[in-house]
């Protein structure tokens, strides 16, 4: 008998096969499972000391660890809240980019494209994922930041009178929040769209026939059978786009220009969470180190809580059927064989 | 409409264009004779040598975290197709793997460093606990793939071999994992080609070294962390150098996706 | 030692590993036991459950040795979960359980102390669809049941082949023997898995619906493997095609809704109903 089975077999006793011959199945049964526990183990282990780690910052500083607006190491004093914002800009700028042009390409690959040319298509897209993020760092600090000052420059004077925009072509620096958030604009785009491809690809033909029987032009047909149908999927997958964004590392703490404290506005150079740690955690003893863990536990629970609810939005945009790069069937031998017969 | 939608899509492939083309202008141009044969001085005069030592213990590193993650993912994942099924427990490993994929990589590294650093096991920054690092950080990416692939191995075939009177383990063994294989190994190529090109995870576990060294026992050097350093550095000749590596290290990423995509076309199963 | 004593029977059933694979290789020659004494299965009060859901509703039938018993239904009526709880296949799918005991000869494969490998062993199964392992060639595909079963047979090549020529594929693949039984037709691919299970030497072979996937001609060429196989096995055949049961089946069953409506001589069955439905249903009124 099958270990497996005997506890599903609707609680009927061992079925006493000889010890000698079980002993394999009991063996990798147990193995495999001891497996499945160690990662659990491992997850809550690390939450538990993370949170052991940073306990003397939150209780020297509280919540103002959050919401203080001073990183001083000479002082000591280490108020996130230009790490918190410095993340939140950037993998906002992130999403405001990258997201419709991920959903644009996925839509282009899925409705429009030609058949010859989606395969090759997709493919180029998901190779920006390949490339490493120091390249992208390495990329953005040598080539695009300097190519883009003058149209930096050009924009914040001509918004000079926006808030948070604004500020004079004086102000504009080589590394700043923007050139941060467009590289992970960037970074985040070939994730976002292959979801949204997955996505699409699980609307019903015939919705689509459906609008287009009822005359739809074919953009009609996108906004009205499409869309509508892949929201949630869509939505989960700038989500899990926007999980990236938050703890991507290298290329941030190689383009925000690494400033402790709240930029002015969109091209100041700025500070994140996660390059707080990259860039700070080498040297770091004491207290420091303490708020550098600190920073470390809200970058954990910030990307896990936007993981959780991007989860829930993925499998809920393929209505219970979980798709392959990011989810799996969870068809299984039991599943596809029904209670018929 | 369809305009809009052609041009989003040149859009989001300028940037890989343009990388590429930078890498190939300026990262070829900085490869000479010495780059893959000598090591960084680190010196800020005279030659900058090359990236041998970088190389070697980038790929020693990623090799010992495939070592380590791709038999534990796999075991995962048999664990959560073959045994687990649709159990509670299953269900909540599961979801941790799903939800671990989206820890951000430098998370991978503070790990390694509260709970091998820290307590000084085995050295203090050594090559290894990197590698523990990678591995962790693959660990997800080969579950969920392996998982994804065993589930396509077809139900059937488990019934066949266990209608013959075959215990689970040999139909696991036999049928199972050998059906399976093509996408297995597609699945963790793609995660050693994420892990080849990941520098977060090294920042504090490798140390930092220019010297080449086999040992994992020691401080290494590695690719990632070669380009991250030859940025922040003064000397333009150095810099240049950096574009060489990275064109080194993209090649060696997409080297691994390429011939992951091949293996996946010859598999049996869809 | 052609009588299927029981204690013998039990000693087989619950045989560790090391007696087990002892046990096949005393079989040799093996076709002495099957060709005189064959091996009954009766089934009583057997009840099998998907969850909540009750699919067979207490069978108590018997299944003759060495002749084919059709089991003929509306789809949904339980008849491949019954079969299925022949050879315990059904507890494979998780939720799944059955009750009541299903006895070969005098042993309850149910039974306490029994090996559900052995049980498999002695009570080989075919599926509706062909599913010849993608790994394997034609050789290992039939060899695979005695390797997985890690029965050590040192004439392994030579029950390979014979299996081939008693499914009547010897002479079809004999050439390739080493290219992947995948590359076969759907007919052959399905006289390769009834090869594969009687390579294990198996005294029951259960058939879901084993032609509903094959054409005309492979279906023909099935059904009279299946008459030639009957004088060395008992047959257990599900199928939902009445023509295909009165051709191969000596006695048919009909189940309906989890519960077996009349078993007799498939000649009765077909021509003087003694039930009502089963007369609706041969003469083709519902299902």
């Amino acid at each position: 008998m099958e270990p497996s089975a005997t506890t599903l077999s609707g609680g009927r006793p061992d079925f006493g096969r000889s010890p000698l011959s079980r002993l394999p199945d009991q063996f990798l049964r147990r193995g495999l499972t001891a497996l499945a526990v160690l990662i659990l183990a491992l997850i809550v282990y690390f939450f538990i000391r993370l949170i052991q780690e940073s306990g003397s910052t939150f209780s020297q500083f509280g919540l103002s660890f959050v919401f203080g607006n001073d990183w001083d190491v000479s002082r000591n004093i280490y108020h996130g809240a230009p790490l918190l914002v410095g993340t939140l800009i950037t993998s906002g700028i992130a999403l405001v980019i990258g997201v419709p042009v991920a959903v644009a390409v996925a839509l282009y690959v899925t409705e429009l494209c030609p058949r010859r040319i989606r395969t090759p298509l997709a493919i180029l897209v998901d190779l920006l994922a390949a490339v490493p993020s120091v390249v992208y760092g390495l990329w953005g600090v040598f080539f695009l930041a300097p190519k883009l000052m003058p149209a930096e420059k050009w924009f914040a004077s001509t918004f000079s009178l926006i808030p948070w925009i604004g500020g004079g072509a004086s102000e504009v620096t080589p590394t700043n929040y923007f050139i941060a958030g467009l590289v992970l604009a960037v970074m985040i785009l070939p994730i976002v769209s292959a979801i949204a491809r997955e996505v699409l690809a699980t609307v019903p033909p015939e919705h689509k026939e459906a609008a287009l029987a009822l005359g739809a032009t074919r953009w009609e047909m996108i906004r009205m059978a499409i869309l509508p149908y892949a929201r949630p999927g869509i939505v989960g997958g700038a989500m899990l786009g926007l999980g990236r964004a938050l703890g991507e590392t290298i290329a941030v703490v190689l383009l925000i220009g690494d400033a402790p404290a709240i930029g002015k506005h969109l091209f100041s150079q700025g500070y994140s969470l996660a390059s707080v740690i990259a860039n700070e955690f080498g040297e770091a003893t004491g207290v420091h180190r303490s708020a550098l863990f600190a920073a470390g536990l809200v970058l954990f629970v910030l990307t896990l809580v936007v993981n959780i609810v991007a989860r829930a939005y993925v499998s809920r945009g393929k209505r219970g059927e979980r798709g392959s790069s990011v989810d799996a069937p969870v068809l299984t031998a039991s599943t596809t064989a029904q209670p018929t017969q | 409409m369809r305009g809009l939608l052609l041009a989003a899509t040149l859009l989001a492939l300028v940037p890989l264009v343009l990388i590429i083309y930078y890498l190939l202008k300026k990262g070829l141009g900085s490869i000479n004779g010495s780059f893959f044969t000598s090591d960084p001085t680190g010196s800020f005069f005279g030659s900058i040598g090359g990236v041998r030592s970088a190389i070697v213990g980038s790929i020693e590193i990623v090799a010992l975290a495939t070592v380590i993650a791709v038999p534990v993912g796999v075991g995962v994942s048999l664990y959560l197709t073959e045994y687990g099924k649709e159990g509670r427990f299953s269900q909540l490993v599961q979801y941790f793997v799903d939800v671990m994929t989206g820890v951000p990589s430098i998370m991978f590294g503070l790990f390694i460093y509260i709970s091998l650093i820290i307590t000084h096991v085995g050295g203090n920054f050594t090559a290894w606990k990197a590698a523990v690092a990678l591995a962790l950080l693959m660990l997800p990416i080969v579950t969920r793939s392996s998982e994804v692939v065993l589930l396509l191995v077809p139900s059937s075939l488990r019934e066949a071999a266990l209608a013959l009177g075959a215990p689970r383990w040999r139909v696991i063994f036999r049928v199972v994992l050998p059906t399976a294989l093509p996408g297995l190994v597609t699945g963790s190529l793609l995660a050693v080609a994420r892990a080849m090109g990941e520098t977060a995870p090294l920042l504090f576990t490798v140390g930092s070294a220019t010297a080449l060294t086999y040992s994992l026992g020691q401080q290494m050097n590695t690719l990632p962390l070669q380009i991250y350093n030859d940025i922040l550095s003064p000397r333009a000749v150095v810099v240049a150098q950096a574009w060489a590596a990275g064109l080194t290290l993209v090649v060696l990423v997409l080297l691994l996706n390429v011939i992951a995509r091949f293996i996946s076309r010859r598999s049996r199963i869809a | 030692m052609n009588s299927p004593a029981t204690s013998n029977k039990e000693n087989q059933l619950m045989s560790t590993a090391e007696e087990s694979s002892r046990q096949t290789n005393r079989s040799e020659p093996p076709r002495d036991q099957h060709a005189v004494g064959g091996h009954a299965i009766n089934t009583v009060g057997l009840h099998a459950y998907y969850g909540e859901v009750h699919a067979v509703r207490g069978i108590d039938m018997t299944f003759a040795a060495n002749e084919v018993t059709a089991i003929i239904g509306p789809s949904g009526c339980g008849k491949s979960t019954m079969v299925r709880c022949i050879n315990r296949m059904h507890e494979e799918i998780p939720g799944a359980w059955a009750e009541g005991q299903v006895r070969l000869d005098e042993l309850d494969i149910y039974g306490e102390r029994v090996d559900v490998t052995a049980v498999r062993r002695l009570i080989g199964m075919v599926f509706q669809k062909p599913n010849p392992f993608p790994t394997m060639s034609i050789f290992d595909n039939v060899a695979a049941g005695l390797r997985l079963t890690g029965t050590k047979a040192d004439n392994l090549r030579e029950r390979v082949h014979r299996a081939l020529r008693a499914v009547g594929l010897w002479n079809e693949v004999k050439d390739r023997l080493n290219s992947p039984g995948v590359g076969l037709s759907g007919g052959q691919q399905q006289r390769l898995c009834i090869a594969r299970t009687i390579a294990v030497e198996p005294e029951v072979i259960l058939m879901d619906e084993p032609c509903s996937a094959l054409d005309p001609v492979a279906t023909l060429r099935v059904e009279e493997l299946i008459d030639e196989l009957k004088e060395r096995y008992t047959i257990v055949i599900v199928t939902h095609n009445m023509q295909q049961a009165a051709r191969v089946a000596n006695s048919t069953a009909f189940m309906l809704d989890g519960e077996l409506v009349e078993h007799g001589p498939t000649t009765e069955i077909f021509t003087t109903p003694k039930d009502e439905r089963t007369e609706r249903y041969v003469t083709g009124k519902f299902g």
